[in-house]
């Protein structure tokens, strides 16, 4: 399953960029949900989707570092304008859905599960 | 000089109701602690009283507060004087978010005058996350010529390290803040860029019995100006 896969049961509108394509077409494995950048740094494996509130730019720089293949804001939450920038320097897509966690990670959870 | 540059009055919630500003100063004199900083959580309002005592007591205290920042990260603004106190205490009354406090679940949020009676009580919830990330309160706080000091950066939450994984490497920090009780060789192995920072150590007292349980000793004489104390932080190692 690639990113793109993902959008419309996340309820996500991709944002236009250059490089937009291409992000979308990263490989999804899983998905970890935390708010703890200490623990995303820890836990988190390659190739899952993140979900959280946070939107700070060190949100880019964890997600590039563990090679995780997005990061998916919470609740209409739009990334800092210096975590946008970083994002489409390193090529990972941050996405924003309207759903909170639970429900974002309930249906990510059934789509990649398929339970 | 020794200093206890974090210490907590009756008037953040989970502060305690004997924290008043003639104890801590006795409490600060009974310890050797010549610098004390008071950083109530989101709020700056006991700090001018314990500064008047201070003064007559040979204890000389700096306002400021223990700001939570958006990303809920715990971090100590120090500020340079009474003008620049009341600034930023209007930033902090712009971005605390309208929750009301329960003080019977989180404790009473109360300012006292030198005669112990209240003279203000805060109704929103002092703990809340203010609606400012971490890079807007550290400019702020150095655009009024204040200290921005993330506060125990080694405890597993509520720190800069729990919240952000890692220090933001463009964030200006005058120091970084240890708790009392930080074991700073595996913090240095597990972080090895933390050696980068001053670093001070502070008790984060909010009980009588906890002010000047950890200090940081630095080189300033009596009544030292607030330029002498900066320079002194920025110097500083546990």
């Amino acid at each position: 399953m690639q990113v793109k896969d993902i959008l419309e049961t996340l309820e996500i509108a991709p944002r236009p960029g250059d490089d937009a394509e291409r992000e979308l077409a990263r490989e999804v494995t899983g998905g970890y949900a935390s708010d703890l950048l200490s623990d995303v740094m820890g836990h988190a494996r390659e190739g899952q989707v993140w979900i959280t509130l946070q939107t700070h730019k060190n949100v880019v720089a964890i997600a590039s570092l563990k090679e995780l293949a997005a990061v998916v804001l919470v609740k209409n939450r739009e990334p800092d304008e210096d975590t946008a920038a970083a994002a489409r320097a390193e090529g990972i897509p941050v996405l924003t859905t309207p759903l909170d966690a639970f429900e974002a990670g309930g249906r990510l959870y059934r789509l990649l599960r398929g339970a | 000089m020794k200093a206890d540059l974090h210490v907590h009055t009756l008037l953040s919630p989970c502060g305690d109701i004997d924290m008043t500003p003639r104890d801590i100063i006795l409490k600060a004199r009974e310890r050797g602690i010549g610098l004390v900083a008071i950083t109530d959580h989101n709020s700056t309002r006991q700090a001018p009283l314990v500064q008047e005592l201070g003064r007559a007591a040979g204890v000389t205290v700096l306002a400021g507060a223990e700001v939570t920042t958006r990303e809920e990260v715990h971090c100590v603004v120090l500020l340079p004087g009474e003008g620049e106190r009341r600034e930023f205490q209007r930033f902090l009354d712009e971005r605390l978010p309208d929750v009301p406090n329960d003080p019977e679940r989180f404790g009473y949020q109360v300012v006292i005058d030198e005669r112990d009676d209240v003279i203000h009580e805060e109704p929103r919830l002092l703990i809340s996350a203010l609606d400012s990330g971490i890079e807007e309160v550290e400019a702020f706080a150095h655009r009024l010529g204040g200290l921005f000091i993330p506060a125990h950066v080694d405890k597993p939450r509520d720190s800069i390290l729990s919240q952000l994984g890692f220090v933001p490497p463009e964030l200006v920090c005058d120091a970084l803040e240890l708790s009392r009780h930080a074991d700073l060789p595996a913090l240095l192995s597990a972080h090895p860029f933390l050696g980068r920072y001053p670093l001070l150590r502070s008790s984060d007292a909010h009980y009588l019995a906890e002010v000047g349980a950890a200090y940081t000793e630095l080189p300033l004489g009596r009544d030292p100006s607030f330029p002498d104390i900066r320079a002194a932080i920025r110097a500083a190692s546990p």
